[in-house]
């Protein structure tokens, strides 16, 4: 498959991007509002063409384990959901971190808590980077705030899983899920062969096959003494991971006296509201932090030294905000605005919100 | 004849299996754990599986299965074997994958992921020791814990308006589409043993002949769990399990 | 093969001698080879133990033994290997 620009759904992106990637594997469970990503995958059937195996699992439980299963075989594999669910994933995703095991996850947010609403949220920010399950771990944690970056992400996603041996994330509100834009397919590669994933995966449970020793895949040990060391190998890979795979992106920062920061498409309405204010003479930019986790500390940290205030825009009572708080440090006023419930706020709205919190400006 | 002429190398019959790795198990002394590793140790070497075969470790005392038989392995989340063996033998259709799980594991917190990895046929061996007990946690009611059988959670016995009733999960697993071997077996006696053996043989060879999921349960002792001497365990299995959970092939076809 | 009394008559009157070895680091003294074997060459020593506490397994009566491995089939702890001759 050559590259391709088609116009299509975030969710329907992912599947494509997958395919494209050369994914092994996706195992998942219909939720709303991300089921296009299994029914698309479905209906390409890429297991005739690269191979790639899709299962509908009996739960998002088994489908995190499946994943966990495939990547502990040395495996390209995913699996996609909404808050709900991922909630369900928890476990599987705390034991693929504890077994230092690559995989994608994603959720397309919706608002909860509980089974709430099919409509779009932000307010698994929490969920998503600071652990979610049990133990101390971390996950990559994406944020896309288009369509394209949707297709992007799986790949980048995927690669960083592997690089780092740790477990991503796409974080997607509900809105990049559903909405349809243009976006350029990459052209396809294809999976890697048994006999490469045994060499690029030295660890991984492939059986044998004449290594002379056995791989075992786990997250247990009983051994305190070791179990810190396992702990802090964890630990000093998510430095690593601090220290080279922060992103994000600057919009008018150069000249700014207040910065918004927001994620996702909420981040798109935002920079509508600044262009607005702009139009008024009121200097306002915007960072978009694109790893959620790492969290671009440095950048935040680097600006609140030259502007008056911030004010985070976010789809939730206000979590990313507390990231944004240590990176400032009681140094300027940081605000919030958000809505909930699948409520999504007007450039207007963000406005007023700015206006109520930094009255002088 | 003097013993040293008989202990020569040429006389030897019987063999620690190859691929049990040189260490002592964690098992209570007289456990069946140890007596059904041997077996599958010894069914993956003749069967030419060594390079080949993935087990997959439950949560509870087998947890350490990995430790003993020297073949990949995955430690999997409590009840979660049977999805992770469903996306190995997936995404490798070369392995022979199973999974070795508890009754708690299997029946009580893993029930779904069991019968719905039999329900699609997975080409995958699940390995089922039901001792009627929870061995690692200290020995609480398991799903399949007899009624009236006392526990850590039911000392006064299992009370079915309590506790409701033990669960034949294997009969359910033999009511599935999915499934082509369903059996029940014991390594109480030397013949019981050859029986669990060309049992788990068998179970093995479908998964290689793509066949669908085989489920081998093996009623099992826990003599630690049970208060009982190892030899008492076996007397009180023959006696009171073997009622509830009759041996023999329950689907073969 | 599942041994009979017959069998064991037929051993005998074949001359069929048995030996096991124990790993007596290994054994955990749980008794049931003690109790699977069909011709009482096994105990449990009374005294000694190894290591980890163990009165480990040993040939009370080795003369008796048949290297029938009943003993090492039923061992959880893969302890026991067995020999055997037929004196023609």
């Amino acid at each position: 498959m050559e590259q391709e620009v088609k116009l299509m759904k975030g969710n329907e992106a992912i599947a494509h991007a997958a395919i494209r990637y050369g994914m092994d594997g996706y195992f998942g469970y219909p939720i709303t509002p991300q089921s296009e990503v299994l029914e698309t995958l479905a209906a390409e059937k890429p297991w005739e063409t690269t191979g790639m195996v899709v299962l509908q699992a009996e739960s998002e439980v088994a489908a995190i384990n499946m994943v966990y299963g495939g990547a502990a075989a040395g495996k390209a594999v995913m699996t996609s959901s909404s808050s709900p669910g991922v909630s369900l994933k928890q476990e599987g995703i705390s034991y693929i971190a504890g077994a230092r095991l690559p995989a994608l996850i994603i959720n397309v947010m919706r608002g909860g808590p509980g089974l709430g609403t099919i409509q779009p949220s932000q307010a698994d920010y929490f969920q998503a980077t600071k652990g979610g399950g049990h133990g101390d771990y971390h996950l990559i944690v994406l944020s896309p705030a288009t369509v394209q970056e949707m297709t992007d992400f799986v790949g980048l996603g995927m690669d960083l899983a592997f690089k780092y041996r740790v477990p991503s994330m796409i974080l997607a509100d509900g809105i990049v899920g559903q909405m349809m834009e243009k976006v350029v397919l990459p052209p396809a590669r294809p999976r890697r062969t048994d006999a490469e994933v045994r060499e690029q995966c030295p660890w991984a449970a492939t059986g044998k096959h004449g290594r002379g020793h056995r791989n075992v895949v786990t997250s247990l040990e009983l051994e305190s003494s070791i179990m810190e060391k396992n702990n802090e190998i964890l630990q000093d890979t998510y430095k690593l991971i601090s220290a080279n795979e922060v992103r994000y992106q600057e919009y008018f920062t150069d000249d700014c006296e207040y910065l918004i920061v927001a994620f996702g498409t909420v981040a798109r309405i935002a920079l509508k509201a600044i262009e607005e204010a702009r139009a008024a003479g009121i200097k306002i930019g915007l960072l978009r932090p694109i790893t959620l986790w790492p969290f671009p500390t440095q950048a935040i940290s680097d600006l609140a030294a030259r502007v008056k205030g911030i004010l985070t825009v976010e789809l939730n009572a206000g979590q990313m905000i507390e990231d944004v708080r240590l990176a400032v440090n009681g140094r300027i006023p940081v605000t919030h605005f958000g809505r909930m419930g699948g409520m999504i706020p007007t450039p207007g709205e963000i406005l007023d919100a700015f206006h109520r919190d930094f009255p002088n400006a | 004849m003097n013993i040293q002429d008989i202990i020569k190398p040429e006389n030897k019959t019987y063999n620690r299996p190859r691929l049990l790795l040189d260490v002592n198990t964690h098992y209570c002394p007289g456990c069946s754990h140890g007596v059904v590793h041997k077996l599958i140790a010894e069914v993956i070497d003749e069967m030419g599986l060594e390079d080949t075969a993935v087990g997959v470790a439950p949560v509870g005392c087998a947890v350490f299965a990995y430790n003993y038989i020297d073949i990949d392995w995955v430690e999997a989340a409590h009840g979660r074997a049977p999805a992770i063996a469903t996306a190995i033998s997936r995404l490798n259709p070369g392995n022979v994958v199973f999974t070795y799980q508890g009754d708690g594991d299997l029946a009580a917190i893993g029930t779904a992921e069991t019968i719905h990895a039999a329900n699609r046929g997975e080409n995958i061996v699940i390995v089922f020791i039901n001792n009627a007990i929870y061995g690692m946690t200290g020995g609480q009611m398991a799903p399949t814990t007899l009624l009236g059988q006392k526990t850590a959670t039911t000392p006064y016995g299992r009370q079915a308006d309590l506790n409701g009733y033990p669960i034949k999960i294997s009969d359910i697993l033999a009511g599935l589409d999915g499934t082509c071997y369903v059996t029940r077996q014991s390594v109480h006696t030397p013949a019981a043993v050859r029986k669990a053996k060309s049992a788990l043989k068998k179970a093995f060879q479908n998964a290689l002949d793509k066949r669908g999921t085989s489920v081998v349960e093996v009623v099992s002792t826990c003599n630690s769990g049970w208060k009982l001497t190892p030899a008492q365990s076996n007397e009180w299995m023959v006696e009171n399990m073997f009622v509830k959970y009759p041996l023999g092939d329950l689907k073969n076809v | 093969m599942t041994y009979t009394f017959n069998n064991y008559l037929q051993n005998i009157m074949a001359k069929i001698h048995g030996a096991i070895t124990v790993d007596d680091k290994r054994c955990k003294g749980c008794d049931l080879c003690v109790v699977a074997c069909p011709v009482d060459v096994l105990a449990l020593q009374p005294k000694e133990v190894n290591d980890r506490g163990y009165h480990f397994a040993y040939m009370a009566n080795p003369e008796k033994c048949i290297g029938c491995g009943s003993c090492a089939l039923v061992c959880p702890d893969a302890c026991i290997e067995v020999y055997r001759v037929v004196e023609q």
